[in-house]
């Protein structure tokens, strides 16, 4: 299968840019790249759910269009979704023959080819079971076999290993390695270095919408791969001034939340979290997603009750107070899912404009709202924030990612935030407009805002934060000066490598030096994955003090760095 | 941005445009499937309708579904189907009755007494769904069905001979309320209307006034909009579910006022029944908006009025019934595509907009 100069332009972003990408017959074939660079676009193409733009799909010579997941399918290509798509209440079986009830019946014969099927390749499957009795990796088995039966001899797994625990991952790659010694042909889909590397036989890069490289597993490091994932460019979301105060603005303090998951066991999605940013501090909070960030994202904003902790916002306990007590006071949000938090899709601008500050200025007045100023500042705000619309009576929902974006980051800045929530500030943004909002948060924190930046683009997190910090199972478990560090180092620590004090060492001998902080936990969890590619380890140290001076040290350290290299602008 | 305004105006007029011609036309082609003369009955509905005694039903039966209509709608607004308005106004007004007939006050103080208790009994009948929604996520749907059953069940024990209703011929009824409590009436000929119209028409404007210009209703319309935006920007959901449906049972205890203040001055067995239902397609029908309930409402009396009439020309009665059905079919469906066509259109626009500016920005950069 060759993929060639294959382009994808969504009104306003080009999500796709020159794609090429070769894949041989019978090898697994990783595709790796960070959130939103392009992966999903790249395979709905494959599996005709989106039309390219420009490019041409060629499948054992032949040169095809592909128009619907039906034509994918008749050609043998089959996509197993991040997200399930089985009915719960049905067998594996009326599962599986559900919509193709040609192929093979639905009784004795279908039976049988799950059977075979299932014996062929190792999947296990039990053709009679309910699919809301099975676990997720099970589930996972029966939307393999689904795409088996159906006669696919290419299979697109869309990051396969996010709901899995490490035992079901081997066993998914046991079952990867039976397919391709089958003769059939795996694409796989993951940011997960290590998996990608142990598992794959060719891999190609994605970054920032086109191929940038590609690497044969063998003789390829992760560290190598990870360069080529985020680029080696110096990171241009670069802050170059300190402007970090002694004032803390924001303070948690032992916060602590559990949950119950889909299984009905309780866990505990937030344990022990404590950190203070500081008046005209950003601190960056890395963590692959799932591990927490979201859920302290939603204690903070009041969104969810947290079982202990403290939370202090300007002086003040806000750990009772309700969500819009916090946004008065305050706190601004760019949510991490715009369409499901951040917006009214279907309501014109100047309403969604309205959004989370209905009870301030220039929205309403006593109790009514000012629709004639709330109109008007949207004008404001579409002109300032360069938000391209052709009016304010569109609705959201017609605009597009980046504009989107940038109304929403428009309408928190209106409101001089004191804090700053920004998760995922730039996601699926254009890169004019991605600078743009850098320069916003830059410029307000120079007027002593203090931001919580959540980021999984590291170049961004580096670049743009005073401190970071690394988010893990719910826990902080590393700290790391933005000055120094690099990406790669960062993201080992984001798996769970790493922990304390990360610092970087120039010459990669042997040279973490790690600390566990007094903010990160102390008994550190007993899960510490040594991994052997990575020239890091670890050499705790309990002494509290000596993570304070480190503290205080990083911080001038900075400061002064940066004061140098700093003209602004 | 003027362009803009005026095909909103366009798209908003050829929903209902549309809507009409082809309930219009389905319902031609099943008359003509009967073997009679669509155009003929459609002749009849309109001279029998606007007759001057028509013209004073049909506005005296449109008041109570008009009601009805804005207390279905504040449950629509926030994505709430309070399919339990008819329990609700049912039990409201019994109460109301109860209560009115045990006490002889001043007009000006007995009528809102009276009004005010249907209001807060609905508002109670409702709340209990609210309440089982945010506490055990029990569906309103399911829970305000039940509630009319219970509340049917519950008149009916009361409205027995020596329990709070007294017998009168073949009729059990609650007490007569004192003259004190009747509500004016518009003199008109050759039948008054009720006062009560009035009052609808007030509540149609607090409805829209409340909804479109407070913070109240913003947050209401957000949560109907987005729950997941609506709690990020700081509405308490939970809250709100409970608050919409205190308002909208409250709003539909002022359902059966009409006919208690203005007609029976009892409530008894031959009470009517079913306005709730109708208020709900009377919303669909308009669309959630105060003036075009008020429209749904009046034509739906037409219909009723007219359909009788139908009867004596040798059609079928229950033709009616079918154009009803047919029109709210029509509406929903037509709304759904003009809406759809509507974001396409201005999606396209936008993207439009968005490659001229980009052109431009380009050549500047050239010419820069």
């Amino acid at each position: 299968m060759e993929l060639a100069g294959i382009t994808k332009r969504f009104p306003g972003v080009v999500a796709n840019h020159d794609i090429h990408l070769t894949v041989r017959r019978g090898t697994v074939h990783a595709l790796c790249g960070e959130n939103g660079a392009g992966k999903s676009t790249l395979m709905k193409i494959l599996y005709g759910m989106q039309k390219p733009d420009e490019g041409t799909i060629t499948l054992d010579g032949e040169q095809v269009t592909l128009h619907t997941p039906a034509d994918a399918i008749s050609r043998g290509i089959g996509m197993v979704h991040q997200h399930f798509m089985l009915a719960d209440n049905l067998t594996v079986l009326e599962n599986v023959v559900l919509g193709a009830e040609k192929l093979h019946g639905i009784g004795g014969k279908a039976r049988a080819k799950i059977k075979e099927i299932s014996d062929a390749y190792g999947l296990g499957v039990r053709p009679d079971v309910l699919v809301e009795d099975l676990g997720v990796a099970d589930r996972q088995r029966v939307e393999i076999l689904k795409v088996l039966y159906r006669g696919a001899r290419t299979l697109i797994l869309d990051e396969p290993t996010a709901v899995l625990v490490p035992q079901e991952v081997d066993a998914l790659f046991d079952n990867l390695r039976e397919l391709k010694s089958e003769g059939l042909t795996v694409i796989f889909i993951s940011h997960k270095l290590g998996e990608v590397l142990s598992v794959a036989d060719d891999i190609t890069v994605i970054r920032r919408g086109t191929t940038v490289g590609t690497a044969v597993p063998s003789e390829t490091t992760p560290k190598q791969l990870a360069e080529l994932m985020v680029g080696e460019e110096l990171p241009s979301p670069e802050t170059r001034e300190s402007t970090v105060t002694d004032v803390p603005m924001l303070t948690v303090d032992g916060l602590h939340l559990s949950a119950t998951d889909s299984d009905g066991v309780v866990r505990a999605v937030l344990d022990g979290i404590s950190f203070t940013i500081h008046k005209g501090e950003v601190l960056g909070l890395a963590g692959v997603e799932g591990n927490g960030q979201a859920e302290l994202v939603e204690a903070i904003m009041g969104m969810r009750t947290p079982d202990g902790g403290v939370v202090t916002l300007d002086g003040a306990d806000i750990t009772k107070a309700p969500t819009r007590k916090r946004r008065e006071d305050g706190i601004g949000y760019i949510p991490e899912d715009r369409h499901r938090h951040g917006l009214l899709l279907e309501a014109p601008l100047w309403e969604n404009r309205i959004l989370g500050h209905v009870t301030e200025k220039p929205n309403s007045k006593r109790g009514l709202i000012d629709i004639k100023a709330a109109r008007a500042d949207t004008e404001r705000i579409v002109r300032e924030y360069d938000v391209r619309t052709p009016g304010i009576e569109v609705t959201a929902a017609s605009l597009s990612g980046g504009n989107q974006q940038k109304l929403i980051v428009g309408r928190e800045m209106s409101h001089l935030p004191k804090l700053l929530i920004a998760a995922h500030p730039t996601r699926g943004v254009d890169v004019g407009a991605q600078a743009q909002i850098w320069d916003q948060i830059r410029e307000a924190r120079r007027e002593g805002l203090a931001v919580l930046l959540i980021s999984a683009d590291l170049d961004e997190l580096i670049g743009l934060s005073d401190t970071l910090r690394v988010m893990f199972r719910g826990r902080l478990v590393a700290d790391a000066d933005p000055a120094t560090i690099t990406p790669e180092e960062l993201g080992s620590a984001m798996t769970g490598a790493a922990s304390g004090h990360l610092e970087h060492q120039e010459d990669g001998e042997d040279g973490k030096d790690a600390k566990d902080g007094g903010d990160a936990d102390p008994a550190e969890p007993a899960e510490k994955p040594e991994t052997a590619d990575e020239p890091k380890a670890e050499k705790p140290e309990t002494a509290d003090k000596a993570e304070a001076d480190k503290a205080d040290e990083k911080k001038s350290d900075k400061k002064s760095e940066k004061k140098e290299g700093g003209d602004a602008k | 941005m003027k362009k803009f305004d005026k095909d909103k105006l366009i798209l908003g007029l050829a929903a209902p445009v549309l809507a009409i011609v082809a309930a219009l036309a389905i319902t031609s082609i099943i008359i003509a499937a009967t073997g009679q003369d669509p155009f003929h009955a459609y002749e009849v509905m309109i001279d029998f309708g606007s007759k001057a005694d028509s013209q004073v039903w049909i506005i005296n039966k449109a008041t109570p579904y008009y009601l009805s209509a804005l207390a279905v709608a504040i449950g629509f607004r926030m994505n709430l189907f309070n399919i339990g308005v008819d329990g609700q106004y049912r039990i409201a007004a019994f109460f109301a009755a109860v209560v009115g007939g045990a006490l002889t006050l001043p007009g000006i103080i007995q009528i809102p007494v009276i009004i005010i208790v249907a209001m807060i009994v609905g508002a109670i009948w409702a709340g209990i769904a609210g309440l089982l929604k945010t506490t055990r996520g029990v569906n309103e749907v399911i829970s305000t069905i039940m509630l009319n059953a219970i509340g049917a069940s519950i008149i009916g024990y009361f409205l027995q001979d020596g329990r709070l209703a007294e017998k009168e011929g073949n009729l059990i009824h609650t007490p007569y309320l004192p003259d004190s409590a009747q509500f004016f009436e518009i003199p008109t000929q050759p039948k008054p209307i009720y006062g009560f119209v009035v009052i609808a028409a007030l509540a149609g404007v607090a409805y829209w006034f409340v909804l479109n210009r407070t913070r109240f209703g913003f947050d209401l319309r957000t949560v109907g909009r987005s729950e997941s935006a609506a709690q990020a920007s700081g509405v308490s959901v939970k809250r709100m579910v409970i608050t919409a449906m205190l308002l909208s049972g409250a709003m539909a205890g002022l359902v059966g006022m009409p006919t208690l203040l203005g007609v029976s001055y009892n409530y008894g067995t031959d009470f009517p029944v079913g306005i709730g239902f109708t208020g709900i397609a009377i919303a669909l029908l308009g669309r959630n908006n105060p003036i075009g309930m008020a429209l749904a409402a009046l034509l739906w009396g037409f219909l009723e009025r007219t359909g009788t009439q139908l009867e004596f020309e040798g059609y079928a009665q229950e033709i009616v019934g079918v154009i009803q059905g047919v029109i709210v079919l029509c509406v929903v469906i037509a709304y759904e595509i003009v809406r759809r066509y509507g974001l396409k259109v201005q999606q396209r626009k936008v993207g439009e907009e968005l490659a001229a500016q980009a052109r431009k920005s380009d050549k500047a950069e050239v010419s820069a």
